[in-house]
């Protein structure tokens, strides 16, 4: 085992885009690579993407490792895990994060099989920490805790890999904030040079369709949410009506996701998105614990529930007891009032 | 041309039914609470397998790692048309993360041998880690294919299927063999059939034929009914760790790179929370106080 240090990032791009959850993934990576005294090195993989490899710089990579090549166009498993492999196996990081996306999870298993080391899925949180392996009496220093939930979300679990390197996990998209990029920062630039087989080359992509996302809950100010409470089409019109009037985007529990009211793309928790806006609003919303891992970071919490013992009043600024179908009127109201 | 296939499922707890009865005040679990069910999008991947039969014949062999319970499940896969099943069952296969678990699935699957596709779900809803599919794939070289949702066709050695993600979908072609792992969004099992449920009935493990013959008067004895299962081709597989060509040391627990350091339930912290009254007059305070702190514009 090599004895560096260094905290390895799979920046994900999608036509020359980098994908969010590559910037957060630098942010994080910065973080434990000071706290371990050692550097951050990024993994782009592309055709055309060397201009990426500046922005990735800036926002905290001390090394881009770049392969450029028109097989890696696409992203295909084999063609990148290929590429990959052959960089972890020559280089030994201590620490490798993926973004827990569809890419992410179907890459990262490859590498941690064909490097035999431990993977850790979806992490929520990362950081670094001292483990007592009692089995050995051994004390095995400045380990990544690699956090997550499990169990339907009911428990969090920290996992280490004590032994193997690197120690891999995938992390969940907006979970982890990004920073602003940094002209200052300097770092190198490696060109990787990919060397397939012809077996590398088993699947072909025929055709690909990727679509926009249509609700932007990670950036929005406000989230208006509807849930269980949610009984008509008329309340799920008060809710986007009161969204629409803050500015905001309409988000959803997964209980009115599954009765129809929003389509999946609006929900929020652990099987949705993970928000911090300013203003978060639960209209009819318990607060299961899946629920509220998505929002309990929002600046302000207003909770609307005919129940005033609803977990969610453990975690709102402002509790409204009272029916939504009265309340949203009343909200929707004293806002038109106001900009008038 | 016909093309035989693995079916990798498992057994597990139903997370999606967490119910007050499950935790408790405090925050622990019962898990006796949770009943134990066919992981769902394992049953989407058998359906797959059983389409492919449908369509170009073959065989289909569902393996699952578990405990001696876990036979229900392929009980129930027999009952929804599978040919064969296995169990692998061993003390040793224990506590396996998913790199342990994919070497002994990996392990099983080279003992079965002929095969040209494997299924698996995407991922087991105790764990939601989408893990073991691609790993077991890279065990055995092979080239996979995750998300999918269905298979247009398969010609040769070479297949049309496509996968569907979050925000999008592709449409791709793969040699055989492959792994695929599908997705809840593909076809439903098809119900089970009645003729299998009673052609399948007494299938089990050697473990529960003190049961069936306490239960059955037409068995005097458990050799009896060991004899009229054989006959009948009901005995269920069990491999043990003996049964395959393993390194031990990288079998259930000890085999485990990951280690779990520690488990915390999940209790919301209390904030300051302030009551606004449901009124004309509650709601325009509110307001009024969210303009001054700038939560509102
Ligand atoms: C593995 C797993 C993953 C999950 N992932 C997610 C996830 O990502 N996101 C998610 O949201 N859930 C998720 N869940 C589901 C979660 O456990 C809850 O079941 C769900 O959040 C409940 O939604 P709810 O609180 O809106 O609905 P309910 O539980 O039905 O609660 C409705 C609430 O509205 C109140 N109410 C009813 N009528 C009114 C009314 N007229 N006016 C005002 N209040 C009213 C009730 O008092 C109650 O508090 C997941 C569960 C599992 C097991």
């Amino acid at each position: 085992m090599s004895d560096n240090r260094n905290v390895w990032i799979f920046v994900e791009q999608e036509e020359g885009q980098i994908a969010d959850v590559g910037l957060e993934l630098l942010a994080k990576g910065r973080e434990l690579a000071d706290t371990l005294e050692s550097q951050v090195w990024a993994l782009v993989l592309g055709y055309q993407v060397a201009p990426l490899a500046e922005r990735v710089i800036h926002h905290g990579a001390d090394r881009v490792l770049l392969a450029n090549h028109p097989e890696l166009e696409l992203y295909r498993t084999l063609p990148y895990s290929r590429v990959i492999i052959e960089q972890v196996q020559a280089h030994q990081p201590y620490i490798f994060l993926l973004g827990a996306t569809p890419v992410g999870r179907d890459l990262a298993p490859r590498v941690a099989s064909a490097t035999n080391v431990g993977l850790t899925a979806d992490c929520t949180d990362l950081q670094i920490g001292d483990y007592l392996l009692k089995k050995e009496k051994r004390e095995y220093k400045d380990l990544l805790y690699q956090i997550r939930p499990a169990f339907g979300g009911n428990i969090i679990a920290t996992i280490v890999n004590p032994k193997t390197r690197p120690q891999m996990a995938t992390v969940r998209e907006g979970v982890m904030q990004p920073n602003p990029p940094d002209l200052e920062f300097s770092g190198e630039v490696e060109i990787v040079e990919p060397s397939f087989e012809p077996s590398d080359f088993a699947l072909h992509v025929l055709s690909r369709e990727i679509r926009q996302p249509t609700v932007k809950l990670k950036d929005a100010p406000v989230i208006v949410a509807g849930g269980g409470g949610v009984s008509s089409e008329d309340e799920s019109r008060l809710i986007e009506e009161l969204a629409h009037i803050l500015g905001g985007e309409v988000g959803a529990s997964r209980a009115a996701v599954d009765a129809g009211f929003f389509s999946h793309e609006h929900q929020i928790g652990q099987t949705g998105a993970t928000v911090r806006p300013r203003l978060y609003i639960a209209a009819g919303i318990s607060g299961a614990i899946q629920h509220s891992t998505g929002m309990d970071e929002s600046n302000k919490i207003i909770s609307i529930n005919t129940d005033p013992d609803a977990p969610i009043s453990k975690i709102a600024h402002y509790k409204i007891v009272g029916d939504i179908a009265e309340v949203l009127p009343l909200l929707i109201n004293a806002l038109r009032e106001k900009s008038r | 041309m016909t093309y035989n296939s693995i079916v990798l499922v498992k057994q597990v707890p139903d997370t999606r039914t967490v119910t007050g009865d499950v935790m408790s005040k405090k925050g622990t679990m019962n898990r006796s609470a949770m009943p134990a069910i066919f992981n769902p999008e394992d049953l989407n991947a058998l359906e797959m397998a059983l389409q492919v039969r449908e369509r170009y014949g073959g065989q289909i062999t569902v393996l699952t790692m578990g405990p001696l319970k876990a036979a229900d499940i392929l009980r129930d896969a027999l009952f929804h048309g599978a040919d064969n099943v296995i169990l692998l069952s061993d003390r040793k296969f224990a506590g396996a993360d998913t790199q342990a678990t994919a070497y002994t699935l990996k392990s099983a699957i080279q003992k079965i041998g002929d095969f040209d596709l494997i299924f698996c779900g995407r991922q087991a809803i105790d764990g939601d880690t989408a893990q073991v599919g691609p790993q077991v794939a890279e065990k055995l070289n092979l080239p996979q294919i995750t998300y999918t949702e269905s298979i247009a066709s398969m010609d040769g050695d070479e297949i049309i299927a496509k996968r569907a993600f979050d925000l999008g979908s592709e449409i791709v072609k793969c040699k055989l063999p492959c792994l695929l792992t599908v997705v809840g969004s593909a076809d439903r099992i098809r119900p089970a059939s009645a003729r299998k449920r009673i052609e399948n009935k007494l299938a089990a493990i050697p473990s529960e034929y003190p049961a069936i013959v306490e239960k059955w008067a037409e068995f005097e004895t458990e050799t009896a009914l060991a004899a009229y299962l054989t006959e009948r081709n009901l005995e269920i597989t069990v491999w043990t760790a003996a049964d395959l060509d393993v390194n031990e040391d990288q079998l259930g627990l000890s085999g485990s790179p990951t280690q779990v350091y520690k488990v915390n339930y999940v209790v919301l912290e209390s904030t300051e929370s302030k009551e606004v009254p449901p009124t004309k007059e509650g709601i325009r305070e509110l307001i009024q106080e969210l303009i001054q702190e700038y939560i509102v514009g």
